[in-house]
């Protein structure tokens, strides 16, 4: 809407937009300010400036909640997942693009339907079946239900990519005598990356956040993620709320500084597939 | 040939979601504590739902949720969304804040919420008491436990509507804004006639899709108050989760989860339509 705007309007519309950002950042500043401060600072109050920076706050919590284990945990299973999505999801999201077959209606709809069940309708069966096969605390294992689960908005997310490269090209491989394989490896992967570099990192940001799957499969100490550590050192010591802040920090501060530099593509790839023109 | 390039997708999928969900099928008609042998019980277990007060209270407190975040997050992020169309220096940085909450981990913006705000000795809620106002923690009162998990999920959920939307908007066609403009319409004629209308499809999509997440939600509350006091917090997932987990009651649970499936899977008939018809354009 690049039209004039009368002084007044403009005004009040940043006004507007400044208390949204301020709701937006209250509860985040909440959690950088205490996260310096002792608990009787907390109690005195919460919205106060630390009087001496307590950056201990962060040893105890990087100690309390097992953080050399658990972010190592949680990036081994944000890696395993992020390949695991990236060489199904490819391969699937390009026969979905360009392969005119029957039966690729009722694949598209079957993964439609699973990115709206409900993790309920298949948890307790899996962990079961998980446990009668050792597979509990099993980090790989993991892996596989988080590709189950994020792979169709991946495909759909990748499929646009797919779509968007000349199919000219596929068919000169083609003349050229390339075998299937060869025209996805060698022509449209290197085309796509864009696509790949977005479904990892929203992949990689719902792995390292999830809570349900991995406090339900992963309850082991050795085995635990740093968020599922987190809940659990929260939930034991729920007074210290100066270390749990540090650690809220802690667990928090690779994603967002991630986010900050790349927030074009997070909110392309988060949002991506929901307008509708 | 090309089907092969298919099938690890589907092996993984079918593997993971699709036969357990239909062993969860077959399981809600029986008895079982996830150790000994299953008993075949018949409908059973959905007569001990239709009788469970709980189930009912849960089943309320799903549509309360649905009914919250139908209204508060779509209407907050429509402003917002239609207010960034406005000016032109910032909307970057207005979008990057919005977003920001969405990308936290929900664990940790549940503490954040329960120590630093409602909590009564360290949070906003001990200042405000100091200060003379009578405030007590949301999460304690079985009247309010519900809306004051609400808030912390919408207070983080807001900023993507208002980002989806406002990206729906820029895509309006600039002479329908213009024409709209010389003939005189104001901020809210506009809007009225011309943006809403524009990016009702996208609209559309995400009410549907926030039936469908409200009949899901299971973190926040489960994290916040595990569907306390009293199970005025309980929704359906929390309830099948506990009854599987820590009651022994596979079954049950399993019945349960049917219940929310049948919630989803009549959203997710519109999601699929609404989707189809996209591509068929």
């Amino acid at each position: 809407m690049n039209l004039v705007e009368s002084r007044i309007t403009i005004i009040i519309t940043y006004t507007l937009l400044g208390i949204a950002a301020f709701i937006a950042l209250f509860p985040i500043v909440l959690m950088l300010l205490n996260s310096l401060k002792t608990t009787p600072e907390i109690a005195l109050s919460p919205l106060g400036m630390p009087e001496v920076p307590h950056w201990n706050n962060y040893v105890n919590a990087w100690k309390g909640a097992n953080f050399t284990r658990t972010f190592f945990n949680s990036a081994v299973l944000m890696f395993m997942t992020i390949a695991l999505v990236l060489t199904t999801g490819s391969l699937t999201a390009y026969v979905l693009a360009r392969k005119k077959v029957k039966s690729w209606k009722i694949v598209t709809v079957y993964l439609l339907a699973t990115t709206t069940a409900p993790i309920q309708l298949f948890l307790f069966p899996l962990y079961f079946g998980f446990a009668k096969l050792g597979l509990i605390n099993n980090i790989f294992a993991v892996s596989f239900v988080y590709c189950a689960i994020f792979s169709p908005f991946s495909i759909m997310l990748l499929r646009t990519y797919f779509l968007a490269v000349p199919k000219e090209l596929e068919e000169a491989a083609l003349v050229d005598g390339a075998t299937p394989w060869q025209v996805f490896s060698k022509v449209y992967l290197p085309l796509v990356w864009p696509g790949l570099l977005t479904v990892s990192l929203i992949v990689g940001l719902y792995t390292w956040n999830e809570f349900l799957i991995a406090t339900t499969f992963l309850q082991g100490p050795e085995s635990r993620t740093a968020v599922v550590s987190y809940f659990l050192l929260s939930g034991q010591y729920s007074r210290d709320w100066g270390d749990l802040m540090a650690g809220a920090m802690l667990v928090s501060a690779p994603i967002v500084v991630l986010f900050i530099f790349l927030q074009r593509r997070f909110i392309e790839g988060i949002t991506g597939g929901s307008i509708k023109g | 040939m090309y089907r092969l390039f298919a099938i690890p997708t589907l092996i993984i999928n079918v593997s993971i979601i699709l036969l357990p969900a239909l062993l969860t099928v077959v399981l809600a008609f029986y008895r079982w504590d996830g150790i000994s042998n299953p008993t075949f019980i018949g409908f059973e277990n959905f007569e001990k739902l239709w009788g469970d007060r709980i189930f009912w209270k849960a089943l309320k407190n799903n549509v309360i949720w649905t009914a919250l975040f139908l209204t508060f997050p779509i209407a907050i992020g429509l402003i917002a969304a239609s207010l960034l169309m406005l000016v032109r220096r910032g909307r970057t940085f207005f979008q990057v804040v919005y977003f920001l909450p969405m990308i936290i981990a929900t664990v940790i913006t549940a503490r954040i919420w329960q120590g630093m705000i409602y909590n009564p000795q360290s949070g906003i809620v001990a200042m405000l008491n100091r200060y003379g106002y009578d405030v007590r923690d949301p999460l304690s009162q079985t009247s309010t436990a519900l809306y004051g998990v609400a808030a912390a999920d919408l207070w983080h959920w807001w900023g993507f509507m208002a980002v989806i939307f406002f990206a729906a908007m820029r895509q309006v066609s600039q002479e329908q804004i213009e024409s709209a403009r010389i003939e005189g319409a104001n901020y809210f004629q506009l809007m009225r006639w011309v943006m809403i209308p524009a990016i009702m499809p996208t609209i559309a999509l995400m009410m549907v899709m926030t039936v469908i997440w409200s009949f899901l939600v299971f973190d926040f509350i489960f994290i916040m108050t595990q569907g306390g006091p009293a199970f005025t917090s309980e929704v359906l997932s929390t309830m099948a989760y506990r009854k599987a987990f820590y009651e022994l009651g596979v079954g049950y649970a399993a019945a349960t989860a049917l219940v929310i499936s049948l919630f989803g899977l009549t959203a997710a008939f519109f999601y699929i339509r609404l989707q189809n018809r996209e591509d068929a354009e």
